[in-house]
């Protein structure tokens, strides 16, 4: 139980400092904070239930007011702000990564944890996160999606990192990856 | 290290959180069933009105915060130019404007300790994740712990990368963070065993 609480504790921590580290520009050019990486590898890493107890905590973190989302936002403002609806699924992309990530073992890991971050950490957040938008802004699904869909590339690449980074847990530190040792 | 905490004690300060936040619930819903501009705009003028009580310093606490939102409502404005539905979009950023400022109002007039006291909602859904109500203050102590020990690791990997290389990091900078919070959870573990683990303050 301690191995499990602290690695909760220390992926809830990095998900903060993915935030506070500068932003990565990738190879074309694309600048990406890497606080929704950290969503994915909670999934990949610690598996459905610890992966969302460790966004949870993160969000009762910011909500509370700590200034832990990327450029030092926190406070309730920011779930009723237009990018709610992304907060408020990134513990559910955590399961959902997460999910897939147990269950689907046939698959080599850097696969299944690529694809369980394209679903989750992609699908089912922008899910909510297009929702979100849609209610925030008054605008319909299909405006929201207009909107949000430049952020797609970058996503897709970090759900690429996350499966890559899991493989090379799985190679260096087989007993942290949590997800695969139920 | 709060990021929305008031410069000056106000009289919310002694109101209870929870009922805060539930008033700022209702406020958000009574926003968002508002589909008039002159009640918008009633209601932005109530939100400036109650941000100025407090006075001039608190005022200007409160805009900084919301000035954050600029990108936001230039994109409104922008969008419904384009589509010739000004009035719409006034509708839409006030609302905005309003509900952010109520939210924020709530978390600057309340202190953090009163905030940890009103999130008892997360105990029994993180039971049911796996992790134990009772080791949840452990949790969230390691968490505020953590984030500067891993946020000064992550300044020595970007100082050594850009020692390194001309290059500004790149994602591969993420992967050696990743081994030390690995590495530090594992001792964190060992180091919560040795003081008698956890299962005395589990359920």
């Amino acid at each position: 139980m301690e191995r499990s609480v602290a690695q909760v504790a220390l992926f809830t921590a990095l998900i903060a400092v993915l935030g506070i580290i500068p932003k990565i520009t990738l190879g074309f050019g694309v600048p990406i904070t890497a606080q929704s990486l950290g969503v994915m590898l909670c999934g990949t890493v610690l598996g459905a239930r610890r992966g969302t107890s460790a966004v949870l905590l993160f969000l009762v973190l910011v909500a509370i007011g700590l200034p832990l989302l990327s450029g030092g936002r926190g406070g309730l403002g920011l779930f009723v702000s237009p990018s709610a609806g992304f907060l408020i699924g990134w513990p559910v992309a955590a399961f959902a990564t997460g999910c897939i990530v147990e269950r689907w073992r046939s698959a080599p890991l850097m696969l299944s944890a690529s694809l369980a971050s394209v679903v989750g950490g992609i699908g089912v957040m922008y899910i909510f996160g297009i929702v979100g938008l849609s209610i925030a802004l008054d605008k319909t699904l299909v405006q929201s999606t207009f909107l949000v869909s430049a952020f797609i590339p970058g996503d897709i690449v970090k759900a690429l990192i996350a499966g890559g980074l899991t493989a090379w847990i799985a190679l260096v530190r087989p007993a942290s990856l949590l997800s695969r040792r139920s | 290290m709060i990021s929305l905490s008031s410069p000056v004690r106000t009289q919310a300060h002694d109101w209870p959180a929870t009922s805060k936040i539930a008033g700022l619930g209702a406020a958000t819903c009574g926003l968002f069933f508002l589909e008039n501009l002159t009640g918008q705009v009633a209601a932005f003028v109530i939100v400036i009105l109650i941000y100025l009580l407090p006075g001039w310093q608190f005022f200007r606490s409160g805009l900084q915060a919301l000035w954050r939102l600029w990108p936001f409502v230039l994109m409104l404005a922008i969008f419904h130019f384009v589509t010739g539905t000004l009035k719409e979009g006034a509708i839409v950023s006030l609302r905005l404007i309003s509900a952010i400022g109520l939210a924020n109002l709530v978390t600057m007039t309340t202190p953090l300790s009163e905030f940890a006291d009103s999130t008892e909602f997360v105990r029994p859904i993180v039971r049911r994740l796996g992790i134990p109500p009772k080791t949840l203050e452990i949790v969230f102590v390691l968490v505020v712990r953590m984030i500067p020990v891993l946020s000064e690791r992550a300044q020595t990997l970007h100082v050594s990368w850009c020692a390194r290389s001309r290059k500004r990091p790149s994602w591969r900078f993420i992967l050696p963070l990743f081994l030390i919070a690995l590495d530090d959870a594992n001792h964190v573990a060992d180091a919560l065993l040795a003081r008698g683990g956890l299962a005395a303050e589990g359920d």
